[in-house]
Parts: C-alpha cells; structure tokens; sequence
C-alpha cells in the first residue's frame, strides 16, 4: 500500500494528456492515474497469484508424497516378500519369530467392521436424510443438521471409549459369551460415527431432485411418504449409492475406534463377534512399539497402508464419480 | 353384479377412501420413526457426554490439569498432553489456514479452466477422503525421517495441517462462491485488479465462511489421534516444551517447536488401553475435556455462520 | 440528421490514423489546442423542431467491430461514433448483443476467458484504441465508468463505496477523499439523503438509492464515459423516474452511454440512438428521428412494438 503511493504521483506520466477538464465541478483535482503505479499494482498481482498458485500447489505434492512414501517403503518391504504370499497367506504375524506376511486377515478385519458399520449407517442415515429433506420443516432442519453433524465430529478415541466401555458391556448382556474386544461393537459405533456423513450427503441428493418432479406425484394424490420412496429416493439414486460408497470409505480407513475395541490382534474370520485387526489397527500397533526405522516391521506398515490407500482410493473415485453423474443429471 | 360395481373396484370411492386413509397411517407412522431415530442419534450424543463426564467426575481437580502423567492413576493428570495439544494446533493452525485460504482464492478467482487446474481441484477431493493413518504414514516418512524433524511438535503440526488442508480449502471456496459476482464486477468496473478484487471485496465478505472452516478444520485436528500415533508421540511425558516465551531478548523461542511432546487424544488413548480401571476415569476425565473442547468450537463455528449469514444478506 | 459527411469522417478517423495529428503531440503545443480539437471527428445534431443543427466533437468511434466468444461473433462490424457529453442509447431486442457492446468499452469481456475483440473503439480526444492489442483493460476501466442492471454496492458503509475507486488510485488524504466522496453524492442527486449517514452500510438503502450510489461510486473517478447497463430494469417506477433525470443532468459532465429495453426510456433520456438487431447496427441517428421517423423497416417494426 504504503509503495504504492509513494509512486512517482511527483511526475505522473498521463495516459490521458491532462486537457480534460474535471467533469463533476470546477476542482483541480484529477485522480491520479499514472502509468507506474498501474504497473506496480500490475506486478504486485503477477507476484500474489504465483503464490497463490504455489499454496495449490501443495494439495498436489502431499499426494504425490503420499502416493511417493507408501510405494518406496512398500517396494523395499516387496524385496522381503513376495507379492502372492502378501495377497494369500491368510497369516499376519510380521513381528512373530515365525513370521507370516498374509494381508488378508488385516482385510478380513476391515471389511468386517465396515460391513458392521453399513449396516447401521445406511438404514439410518437414509431414513434421516428422508425425514429431514421431505418431511421436516425448514426450522427443524435448520437446527437439526448441525446438532446430527455433532457427531461427526466427536473425536474418534473418545469413540473408542464408548464402544469400550458402554457398548460392548450393554452387548455382553445379548450375547453373553461375547469377548471384551470385538469387531462388532466396533463397527456399531463407527456406523453411528458415519452417520451424519451419510444424512449429510443423501440429502443433500434428495434435495436436488427437482421440484417438479415431486409435484407430478403430488398432482397424483400420493403421499409425502409415497413421493419420498417412489420419486424422490429413485431420481436420487446414484447420489444416494455415492454417500454409501463414501461412508464405505471412512468406516475402512477408521483407526482409533478399532484399535482400542475390536483388539489389535489379525484374526482371520468375518464373524463380527469375534476380536481381529485392522489394517489401521495394524499400523496403531506397531507405531506404538519401538520397531527401527528400516526394519521389516517399519517397513510392512507401509505396505498395509498402501492396501488401505487403494482400498480407500478405489471407494472414493467410484463415489465421487456418481457424485459427479448425479448433478449433471439435475 | 349391481350398477355401481360397473367402475373397476380401485375406482370405488369407499375402496379409495380407505386406501388414503391407510397411506396417510403410513405416512404419519413414517414421521414417527424419523423423529424417534433422529432424537435417539441425538440422545447418544448426549449421553455419550454426560456419561463421560460421570465416569471422569472424580478426576476433575485443580491438580488434573496441573499433574504429568503418572504410574498412580489418582495423580496423573494431562499438563502435558494440553500443553502439547495447544502448541501442536498453533503449528497447524499458522500453517494449514494461510495455505488453505491462499490455495482456495487461487481455485476460485485465479485458476484458469484448464487441465491443471483441474488436476489441483481433483487433488483437493481426494486429500479429504485419505484415511488420517495415511497422513500418519506420510509423516512418519517424510517429515520424521526425510526432513529429520524428529517426533516433535513441529512434524505432529504440519502433519494435521496437511490433515485438515482440504477442510480449509473447501469452506473458503464455498465463502468465496457465495460473494455475488456482482459485487466482483462492481470492483473490476472501477478499475481494481484482481487482487485488489480479493482482497478488499472478496476475501472481507467471506470470512465468516472461512473463519468457521478454520475453526471446524482444527476441531477435527484437535481430536486426531491416529497420525500423531503414527510418527510415535511419547504418551508418557513428565516435562514441558520448552518456553516459547523467554525473558531475554527476543523473548520468543522456537526451540519448542523440537521437542518431543504428548497431546490429548494420546494420552486418552493411553489410559483408555490401560487393564487397570482406576484409570478408565482418568480416560473419562480426558475424553470429557476433549469432547467439550470440540463441541465449543464446532458450537462457536455453527454460530459465526449464522452470525455472518445475518449481517450480509445479499 | 446527421450530418453524413462528419460522421464518414468519423469512422475514417480510425482508419487513417497516421493522417490525423496525434492529441498528444497537439496539446504540448500552447496554440495547437483548437487545431486538435478541430481536427478530431465530429458529429452534428440538431437541436429544435427547426432543425437547426450544431456539431459536436466525437468522443469515442467505433470502427467495424467485432466480438466473439470463442469460435461465436456475437458483434458482427459495428460502426458509431459517440458524442461528447451527449447521451447515446442502445436498443433492440434481448439478445441482440447490446449489453455485449456496451462492455466492449470497458472491456469487461476479458474477464471471461475466450473471447475476442476486432476492430476498434477510438478513444478521443488522445486515439487510444479501447479494444486494441497491449491496451491494459484495467487502465480502460479506470478511465470509463460502469453502472449494472441490477445495483450492485459493496457491503461497506456508504463513504467507503464511492470512496472505493479513489483508493484504488492511491488517494489516502482523508480531506481530499471526504471532497469528492461528497461531490460524486451530490452528482448522483443522493447527498440530502445520505449525508447524515455516510458510515451505514450501503445495504440499508433502497433499490433506487443504492442505484444512485453505484452512480455515485463510478462518478467519483471522473470517468470519461459512463456506461449504464440497463441501470432502471430492477427499480420501481419513482425510482426510475429519478435516475432518467439524474441520467439527463450528467449529460452536461459525461458522456453517457446507455442500453435499455425500454424504448420510452431511451426516447426520453437520449440524444442518439442505436438499433440494434443479431449482433449487428441496423440504424443510428439522432434519437428524434429514430424514434419519429426511423429509416429502416426493422426499426420501425421494433420500436412500435410490431417486434417482441
């Protein structure tokens, strides 16, 4: 600021020779408009917007570093293992003197708790996004929504508390031989956790489907609760599928939540009942320990993590694909 | 066959009546069963909280906040882990908002439409949906071992800035779609440039938007405990960070920013997998504090928003 | 009428540039002022029912203009002259690119990417090709004023919207800010309204008076030309009454030119017309006799109200 007025206004070169007379009263002033600080503004602008373009530019190189460390690390930890046993083995005992590198218990674990999750979440969150998005008046959506999106924000260890301590005890109750770690009261609470998620984005889907539409089923005396389910749930379809796949992503890359109550323990077994690791369990377990930089161990955290990273990759792009179709539907 | 039955019987007025009245049942029982789910996700919430708070009730003291970590669950307390908390998030906070405000204004009034700019927003939407572990491993990688930062307060801030980059990204871009076109060309019509634009249009209307992205971006941060794990915070700490405050010239030191450190949701963590019982209310009193700090700033975020939706009203 | 010589030379202005003593040069020279203003293209109008002309300078041509967006010409060889300090109307149905031309001035197109100017729109009286290659658009619209169809303040107080522009050219002295801040609002007839309120936020007005402020917030610059977007289409009839006679007084301070769909509106503010059809000029005369005795039939047809 303070440069540009410091600016040659001494000797303004006039784009306009200074013949014109001032157009509102008889005044002598005339706004300064001088070629430099037109170029000083200029220049000042070409500067900000590299650094601008600079801070975008980060988003990208923390996915190429993500997408960098996972293959480097993962590739030295390949040179110990092979590519079948990883995909086929069905043990996952790196830190074990009889060490077996299988993944898939540590996917048996995830998928389990996230199937778990869904079935909670789904059911729930659409019947919510219906209330909300059909039914509920704008007041009561207004202060709803950011109440329900409280609990997408609670912090996950405090929900790994809860799940702990007051979800498997209440379980425990129901199925009585049922152990202190457990995927199932894991996955209950992360469904409950994804909850908001999955409201939040369904009804955003509902929301779109254009008014007409609605008010042709209306013109046909139906319900709201027939419009809702034949009209609105159909024309919002893949919006819906995609806050599904979306949810799927967050329940699989989950870490606190599971470390803490389903057990940190591969357990090769889709019975929700049962306690198993997580891929992010897995890597909770050993980054709690002392395992050297470079060794196996250090090493095969990566290559669970690139696991969880395509896993997760492969849910979001379908998802945000759909998302993508949807609005240019509506 | 009588006369009337010459209508096809769905047509029967006494037929239609008692359909409606049985679809209008379902549609009432409908709202029911939306309330009660919806009031029950709410009720968990709170008894969630409540619960905490009763389970932690013996712990909350003076001496709590006052007390490092210890073997006695009586005396342990989280002096370590909020001092460490509140450090971590000035690192996030300083280096996550700048960048994600300046990335955001750069997507909205700069970027041209083209394949680059395309990649940068796709970029955006994928960071927000990479688990956080993942983040933990890319600190773990690069920023403990590659920069050599360490497992200091340093790598865990720029760990959660990264972490939350998108959140901040993504609530300015939304401020910042919200100010009228209108009001751009107003300024440009004028003569501004963009910049001038932005700064003294753009970015003063929207910072009630970008104000509660920050605010929601480092409640998230304040909870994460999974990256902060991953790049091996110390959950048991009986020392402080060096002062930042020093009492000889230039009485500020950024030696803090290489030490090692505890945060909250660690040291929640901590007890919370400890067998002994005695500290699971310790873990309450934590998570009670935590869960109290989040509300507050998601409650401060939601009203910030309203406040700013009131005061401009396009 | 027009006087149809004056205006082939306007149009030739361009064209033969070398020919025509630069303003510039002219105006170093103490003599030369008249020279130059006598050189410079004129344009006659006559001002009674008697037809008696006068001639006035031209303040801005435009030569066979052209305008795409990308690969569309939605401008198709546009060829007026402006008058100095007179008010110059654009009409035609929407559509028909009128609101393309008038931002072709400020050049306010080159916010969007794509888009393309051909041809010329001379400034007068120092030749600077408005829409000519390595002219800055930001140094054009610091010298040409804009008002938009719908108004558009800033949410800041009253004082910081007319303020605005003066800041942007590095005015800082409070007294001197506090003058023209006061002048512009006393040119766009909204002084007595606000004056007690300067630090108010501009939103508090009235759709007419936040029109007069953005009036007000582009006169403050002293702009050369004014252009008016539409500027009554989202006010209420008083309110439109009081711009259409604002619009009239400025007549005397700027050069103003105007689209409006309102045909009375451009036969009761405006000293030349322009019809325009497809991108393209049918007619442009004097507003009198566009509007009393048009020469073309399409004219004719749009303006009694034979065309939507």
């Amino acid at each position: 600021m303070r440069a540009r007025e410091a600016r040659p206004r001494a000797a303004p070169r006039y784009v306009s020779e200074p013949k014109k007379p001032s157009l509102l009263s008889d005044t002598d002033f005339t706004p300064v408009l001088s070629r430099s600080a037109l170029r000083y503004r200029k220049m000042r602008d070409r500067v900000i917007e590299l650094l601008l373009l600079a801070a975008g530019l980060i988003a990208v190189f923390t996915t190429l570093a993500i997408v960098a460390i996972l293959l480097i690390e993962s590739s030295a930890f390949f040179k110990h293992v092979s590519i079948v046993e990883f995909l086929t083995d069905t043990m996952w005992t790196p830190l074990f003197a009889d060490a077996h590198y299988g993944i898939l218990p540590l996917v048996a674990g995830t998928l389990t708790t996230t199937v778990v999750a869904l079935l909670v979440a789904v059911p729930i969150g659409t019947l919510i996004a219906i209330y909300l998005s059909e039914f509920a008046p704008t007041k009561v959506r207004e202060t709803v929504k950011p109440i329900l999106e409280l609990l997408g924000a609670v912090p996950t260890v405090v929900y790994g508390y809860f799940a702990l301590t007051m979800v498997t005890p209440a379980l425990q109750r129901l199925i009585p031989d049922l152990p202190g770690f457990n995927m199932l009261s894991a996955g209950l609470v992360i469904g409950l956790m994804i909850v908001p998620y999955v409201s939040s984005l369904s009804e955003d889907a509902m929301r779109s489907v254009p008014r007409y539409m609605r008010e042709g089923s209306y013109a046909m005396g139906a319900t709201r609760l027939q419009t809702a389910l034949h009209v609105v749930v159909p024309g919002a379809f893949s919006g819906l599928a995609a806050a599904f796949i979306l949810g799927i992503s967050r329940a699989v890359g989950e870490t606190m939540v599971v470390a803490i109550a389903a057990g940190m323990q591969p357990n090769f077994t889709f019975d929700p009942r049962e306690p198993a690791a997580t891929i992010t369990a897995y890597i909770v377990q050993v980054s709690l320990g002392d395992l050297p930089h470079g060794s196996i161990g250090y090493q095969s955290i990566f290559a669970a993590g690139l696991v969880l990273m395509l896993m997760t990759l492969v849910f979001n792009v379908i998802g945000y694909s759909l998302t993508r179709r949807f609005r240019e539907a509506y | 066959m009588s006369g009337t039955s010459m209508t096809a019987p769905y047509l029967d007025p006494k037929h239609v009546r008692e359909g409606l009245s049985r679809r209008k049942l379902l549609d009432q029982v409908f709202v029911i069963v939306g309330l009660i789910v919806m009031l029950a996700c709410l009720a968990i919430l709170a008894v969630l909280f409540i619960d905490l708070v009763i389970d932690g009730s013996e712990r909350f003291s003076w001496d709590f906040f006052t007390n490092f970590a210890s073997r006695r669950a009586e005396r342990a307390g989280i002096l370590a882990a909020w001092v460490g908390t509140s450090l971590i998030m000035i690192v996030t906070a300083l280096c996550a908002v700048p960048v994600g405000v300046a990335a955001a204004i750069y997507l909205e009034e700069y970027a041209p439409k083209n394949w680059f700019t395309a990649i940068i927003e796709i970029n955006v939407t994928n960071l927000a949906g990479v688990p956080s572990i993942v983040y933990g491993l890319l600190a773990l990688g690069l920023f403990v071992y590659q920069f050599n930062l360490g497992q200091s307060i340093a790598a865990a801030g720029l760990t959660l800035a990264l972490l939350i980059l998108p959140i901040v990204i993504v609530a300015t871009r939304e401020a910042i779609r919200a100010v009228p076109n209108a009001i751009r060309e107003a300024a440009y019509g004028l003569g501004a440039t963009r910049w001038e634009v932005t700064k003294d249009h753009v970015l003063p209307y929207s910072t009630g938007g970008i104000l509660t992205g920050m605010i929601l971006g480092l409640s998230r941060a304040i909870g994460e405990t999974a990256p902060i794990i991953t790049i091996g915070a110390l959950s048991f700490i009986a020392f402080l960070p060096e002062s930042p405050f020093k009492s000889e010239f230039p009485f500020i030191s950024f030696g803090w920013l290489d030490d090692p450190f505890t945060a909250m949701p660690i040291q929640m963590f901590n007890w919370v997998s400890r067998p002994d019982p005695a500290f699971q209310a310790n873990a309450a009193a934590a998570g009670a504090i935590l869960l109290g700090m989040t509300l507050l700033m998601n409650g401060v975020a939601i009203w910030i928003r309203y406040r700013f939706r009131k005061k401009i009203n396009w | 009428m027009l006087d149809s010589s004056t205006l082939a030379r306007a149009q030739s202005a361009g064209q033969s540039r070398e020919e025509q003593p630069l303003a510039n040069e002219q105006s170093t020279s103490a003599v030369a002022d008249d020279e130059a203003r006598a050189a410079g293209p004129r344009i006659s109008i006559s001002v009674d029912e008697t037809r008696k002309s006068r001639t006035l300078k031209v303040k801005a041509a435009v030569e066979n203009l052209n305008f795409y967006y990308g690969q569309h010409r939605a401008l198709k060889n546009l060829s007026i002259p402006i008058a100095d300090k007179q008010v110059t109307a654009l009409i035609g149905p929407s559509g028909c690119g009128k609101s393309t031309f008038l931002r072709c001035f400020n050049r306010m197109h080159d916010l969007q990417p794509g888009t393309r100017y051909e041809g010329s729109i001379t400034l007068y009286p120092d030749n600077l090709n408005l829409v000519g290659p390595g002219i800055d658009p930001i140094e054009v619209r610091m010298r040409i004023g804009m008002v938009f169809q719908k108004p558009n303040p800033f949410p800041k107080s009253i004082f910081e919207n007319v303020a605005y522009g003066l800041r942007l050219r590095g005015v800082r002295n409070r007294a001197t800010l506090a003058e023209e801040v006061e002048k512009a609002l006393r040119g766009a007839a909204l002084w007595d309204e606000v004056k007690d309120r300067l630090q108010d936020s501009a939103l508090a007005l009235s759709g007419g008076q936040m029109q007069r402020l953005c009036i007000a917030r582009a006169l403050a610059t002293k702009p050369e030309i004014l252009l008016f977007d539409e500027p009554t289409s989202a006010l209420d009839p008083i309110a439109t009454a009081k711009i259409e006679e604002l619009i009239s007084t400025l007549r005397d301070q700027v050069t103003v030119l105007i689209v409006t769909h309102n045909m009375q509106q451009a036969a009761r503010v405006s000293d030349y017309t322009a019809f325009m059809y497809l991108g393209e000029i049918i007619e442009f005369d004097e507003a009198a006799k566009i509007f009393t005795n048009p020469s073309k039939k399409a004219t004719e047809d749009y303006i009694t109200g034979r065309y939507g």
